[in-house]
């Protein structure tokens, strides 16, 4: 936002011609939607293919309304925070495990690093078989493959941080575990909530493609169902569900970042 | 806090006792059977070439370094302060300073130790928020609010820039005053040694090579006649003419205000054969 603000032009041009920034950003995307909804009015787009943004609206307004939309998104956010919850402690445990022992490292570091290769959504027939086609596999791989994200950076994280300070720190009498909780955890915060943004988005993949196998609820099932009607209007609510949600999961990381980083040069404000 | 001079006990028993202390790094001994006592609120700077083992030494007496061979008595009350400040960044100043800290007023403590090094308004602080000069005041503090007896100090202004680190030295020497710990200092500048301490070690090849006691009264000054003779000697131990080393480090000796030094820059530059690190 301070980079719209720093590139606006001072004084100069004339203020009648000036849009305020936010709208000039709008202004590109507005117009397409106009244009969007015009071209399937004069009927140069078919239905088929993609519906008018109004008529999106009207889907969107009566899933809503009818209830359905809510009962799916609950199902789907349901699913999301049991295998990020599974996933994150994992890759947390992991990478504590590992960052703060060298035989933790030994004993872990390897295993993982050549399992993280592996792409889980490979890992669906094998999930199918395993744990049948209930809530299970669709958790268990959101959790996969939010664990390896987190596990990743935290551990980097651990492994960063300032040596020099931690040997400061050292000469003041702390106890290993106030150093651990107070020292090396803080420092690596940042890095493990990158990582946690990587993993937020990789649960959504994981959710979209475990919904679409063999679900009877939530936002992957109704776009599934919805193909088979041919309503590309729910398919797209669908779709910008998954946007919103993408979001505002990274709305919330950022916020927490905010929160918790507040003492990174780029945060303060003096 | 001005008891503290009270603290130093009648009797001179060192604070610091090093016997026969060895250490190596595969290809040779860094310490090699080094003895040293300090007393009880002494001022000592550790001088000696890159590499001669003096950092060795100082991270050997702040436990950061293990002392295979020889002994080390030390007190409990130790704190260092290196070059760099070394502070926490995502902890505020007073944070940083009462780290580790276990009195049930560790932050009016903390707080009179930033009042004392000129930080009281940085108290709520981030670390990197704060200049160079301002940083290392910090780390001072965080040192001094321990109550040292000893106080290690490893090239703590070598960072800084001239002005910052003449205010710097003026500030650890009225603090030494009103604390009275024993200090020890390692630097690599001659000038600052002379500033601060009352003895002054040159180290080589692992031992104390001289030990040249600086019995200079205070305020001292660069161009005091005193000064210049002990300027001239430890510079000889440290085995380099004058010359070389105004050739070797024209910035120091541009930003003191002492001008050439005596003998002046009459050697040619090819004769500057100074040791490189």
């Amino acid at each position: 936002m301070t980079a719209a603000a720093a590139t606006r032009t001072p004084g100069r041009r004339s203020r009648a011609w000036t849009l305020p920034a936010g709208l000039r950003r709008c202004a590109v995307p507005l117009a397409l939607l106009v244009l969007w909804q015009a071209s399937v009015g004069f009927g140069w787009i078919s239905t088929r293919s993609i519906p008018s943004p109004s008529q999106i609206l009207t889907a969107f307004w009566d899933l809503t309304v009818s209830g359905e939309l809510a009962v799916h998104l609950l199902v789907s956010l349901g699913r999301v925070s049991a295998g990020l919850a599974i996933g994150v402690s994992a890759g947390t445990v992991c990478a504590l495990i590992a960052g703060l022992s060298r035989r933790g490292e030994d004993a872990l570091d390897a295993l993982l690093q050549m399992l993280r290769t592996l792409p889980h959504l490979a890992l669906v027939p094998l999930f199918i078989l395993w744990f049948g086609i209930g809530e299970t596999p669709k958790i268990a791989l959101v959790a996969l493959g939010t664990a390896f994200p987190i596990y990743l950076n935290l551990f980097a994280g651990i492994r960063t941080v300032d040596a020099k300070v931690v040997e400061a720190v050292s000469t003041l009498g702390l106890t290993r575990w106030e150093l651990i909780a107070q020292v090396i955890l803080p420092g690596a915060l940042p890095a493990f909530l990158t990582g946690l943004r990587y993993a937020l988005g990789v649960a959504w993949l994981s959710l979209v493609v475990g919904e679409q196998i063999n679900a009877s609820s939530g936002i992957g099932y109704l776009a599934m169902t919805a193909r088979e009607f041919l309503r590309t209007d729910v398919i797209i609510v669908a779709l910008i569900v998954y946007a919103i949600l993408g979001l505002l999961a990274d709305l919330i990381v950022r916020l927490i970042e905010r929160k918790a980083l507040v003492w990174r040069p780029a945060f303060i404000k003096e | 806090m001005s008891h503290a001079l009270s603290r130093i006990p009648a009797s001179s028993k060192p604070v610091v006792s090093v016997r026969g202390l060895v250490r190596n790094f595969g290809n040779g001994n860094v310490l090699d059977g080094l003895s040293l006592d300090l007393q009880p609120g002494s001022f000592t700077a550790l001088l000696g070439r890159s590499g001669c083992g003096k950092s060795t030494l100082l991270r050997t007496l702040a436990k950061l370094d293990p002392a295979p061979k020889g002994t080390v008595q030390l007190p409990e009350e130790r704190a260092v302060v290196f070059q760099e400040p070394r502070l926490v960044p995502w902890m505020r100043v007073l944070r940083n300073v009462t780290l580790g800290l276990r009195h049930p007023d560790a932050e009016a403590r903390g707080l009179a130790a930033l009042a004392e090094v000129g930080l009281s308004h940085r108290a709520k602080a981030w670390p990197l928020t704060l200049s160079g000069g301002e940083a290392q005041r910090a780390a001072l503090a965080r040192a001094l609010v321990r109550e040292p007896r000893l106080l290690l100090l490893d090239e703590p202004f070598a960072a800084l820039d001239a002005l910052t680190r003449m205010r710097m030295q003026g500030l650890v020497e009225t603090l030494w005053r009103a604390h009275a710990p024993a200090v020890l200092l390692v630097t690599h500048d001659v000038d600052e040694a002379l500033l601060l301490a009352d003895r002054a070690l040159v180290m080589e090849n692992g031992r104390i090579a001289a030990d040249i006691p600086i019995p200079l009264a205070r305020p001292r000054r660069h161009g005091d006649p005193g000064f210049i003779a002990l300027r001239s000697r430890l510079l000889a131990e440290l085995g380099v003419d004058e010359e070389h080393l105004a050739a070797r480090e024209p910035q120091r000796t541009e930003a003191r205000t002492a001008g050439p030094p005596p003998g002046g820059y009459g050697l040619p530059a090819g004769a500057a054969a100074a040791p490189s690190r």
